[in-house]
């Protein structure tokens, strides 16, 4: 797992996927911090936080279109699946990898709370909450594209059909107010996952919107493994 | 070392392997031989672990690949038909990874650089992969195989796309590293696997049509001599003298050539010239002979009727 983990994050940086979804996560943090903080006076980062949100639904499956596709493409799948290591040290190795740089992009927040510190006293709940949050619904959404991934061969594929994803996730709220039967109005709120992270950025920490995104991690891993092992065996 | 028992694989209705069996013993090189799309590749890719089979096991020095797969695949070194790269990477950098992945527990820096050695591209190695030529590619996939000195290598047509002098290079690598490892390596090319292996596995349309050590397979190969002959007379005549000459293993008219003339096909034991015999026996009967033709039949024409032979099984 380790020497994937470390492929995965050499492969980041050895190429320019890292720098340019490092530099439009930035580009977009900035911006928001800019709007909501700076020139309102204000040192609520909640509605930075609430729009990085779409930013983070495109940006993943950029991350994370390579993982599987590639290696299928390329055959070096086949250098994986025929060492000594298990499938789930696999997906594990390869999720982490994107988690790590997804990681890396989402510390620039706390150079923004330092740069509050400056001229306020920054609100440390909401922003080490939401920073918990934010790496939560990333390690959520790699997952799901991570699984995506491990369906097709193409990178492309892979990235429009994560962001079609994204965007579905995305509107979820809006499809909550749209729909007027009751059931399904209560399921969709229930798998919105704005719904989960909007409680991180007012500062709660509450248990189930925790164990609701760890379980989706924990989920879509599940699914990549059994997907790698349906190759195998049809 | 390897054994392969009752190997099947199925995709959909297809059969790409039917009911393989083989073994494979310690220090032998096997060569597995046979046109494209026989199967060869599905064989060695269940052998690894890369797909699973329909039914049937494949155990490699007593452990057996779906029971216990991490031990297994420790043992064995593969080099797939492409090779498994990065393109991004350089050549040590590379190496490096797959030496942690294949968790290797030799001294890391010294095992690369013996195998570079090996393979002669200790001069390349901080290239980046995709700017190597086909023939060193091919040489970092087969360093790949051979880290950690897995003691089964198992190598799908390796000298596929490599110039002639590479060939020869990498032939003598497998035939040299015969001495240690048990190799597996598949192929296309007859003379090769002749000139590389001790034993030769024939393999048509998924199913096993010849197993035979490779001196056997062309001394059997060369104890048949063939002779083509075109005779003016009755068959039935023709045919009742040929049956006579000693030596005589196999005959069969081919042909009507016209009213009267034919062609015939005789086989017969390489210790008996017969040419002289058949003259006077034909010389005897009054048929004269038109035409003869002795010709030994080659490994390649062998190889031909072997897996034609099994295709039309197939149908």
């Amino acid at each position: 797992m380790g020497a994937i983990l470390k492929r995965e994050l050499g492969a980041y940086f050895s190429s320019a996927t890292a720098y340019v979804v490092m530099a439009v996560y930035f580009f977009f943090s900035g911006l928001f911090f800019n709007f909501y903080v700076f020139s309102q006076n204000s040192t609520n980062l909640t509605y930075v936080f609430n729009n990085m949100f779409y930013i983070i639904m495109f940006l993943i499956p950029i991350i994370t279109m390579k993982t599987f596709a590639e290696e299928k493409k390329q055959k070096s799948d086949q250098a994986l699946l025929t060492s000594p290591c298990s499938l789930t040290e696999i997906v594990l190795g390869k999720f982490l990898g994107a988690f790590v740089m997804y990681t890396l992009c989402t510390c620039i927040f706390l150079v923004y709370a330092i740069v509050i510190s400056f001229f306020a006293q920054p609100q440390w709940s909401v922003i080490l909450c939401t920073f918990l949050g934010t790496l939560l619904l990333g390690g959520s959404m790699i997952a799901i594209n991570v699984f995506i991934s491990v369906l097709t061969e193409s990178q492309v594929v892979a990235a429009v059909l994560g962001m079609g994803v994204g965007l579905i996730i995305s509107m979820m709220s809006y499809f909550v107010s749209l729909v007027s039967i009751e059931w399904i109005k209560t399921v969709l709120e229930k798998i919105s996952f704005m719904s989960y992270y909007e409680n991180f950025t007012y500062g709660i920490l509450s248990i189930t919107d925790v164990v609701f995104f760890l379980s989706v991690i924990a989920l879509f891993l599940f699914f990549t493994v059994r997907a790698l092992e349906k190759r195998r065996w049809s | 070392m390897v054994e392969v028992k009752n190997l099947t694989k199925c995709y959909g209705d297809i059969k790409a392997v039917d009911d393989i069996s083989f073994t494979v013993d310690t220090g032998e090189v096997l060569g597995f031989l046979g046109p494209n799309g026989a199967g060869k590749s599905t064989t060695m890719n269940i052998i690894t672990g890369y797909i699973s089979s329909t039914s049937g096991t494949v155990t490699v020095d007593g452990s057996e690949i779906l029971e216990n797969p991490k031990e297994t695949k420790k043992k064995i070194g593969y080099l797939p038909e492409i090779p498994p790269l990065y393109p991004d990477m350089t050549v040590r950098k590379y190496l490096e990874f797959m030496f942690d992945l294949k968790k290797v527990k030799l001294p890391k820096k010294e095992h690369i650089d013996e195998v570079m050695r090996l393979v002669q591209i200790s001069d390349k190695e901080s290239r980046i992969i995709k700017n190597l030529s086909k023939g060193y590619r091919q040489r970092v996939g087969f360093a790949q195989a051979l880290l950690g000195n897995p003691p089964v290598l198992i190598l799908d047509e390796p000298t596929v796309g490599l110039d002639p002098k590479q060939i020869i290079e990498i032939r003598k690598l497998i035939r040299g590293l015969g001495k240690k490892h048990t190799v597996i390596f598949s192929s296309h090319v007859l003379s090769e696997v002749s000139a590389t292996c001790d034993r030769v596995i024939v393999i048509s349309e998924g199913r096993i049509v010849a197993d035979a050590k490779t001196e056997e397979l062309s001394k059997s190969f060369a104890d048949v001599q063939k002779l083509s002959l075109t005779v003016e007379g009755g068959s039935s005549d023709v045919l009742g003298e040929i049956k006579k000459i000693p030596g005589v293993k196999k005959y069969v008219k081919l042909r009507d050539v016209s009213d009267k003339i034919a062609e015939y096909s005789i086989e017969y034991s390489n210790d008996a010239d017969i040419r002289r015999d058949v003259f006077s026996a034909m010389a005897r009967i009054g048929c004269p002979i038109l035409e003869m033709k002795s010709g030994n039949e080659s490994l390649e024409d062998m190889f031909l009727k072997l897996t034609q032979n099994a295709g039309k099984r197939g149908k």
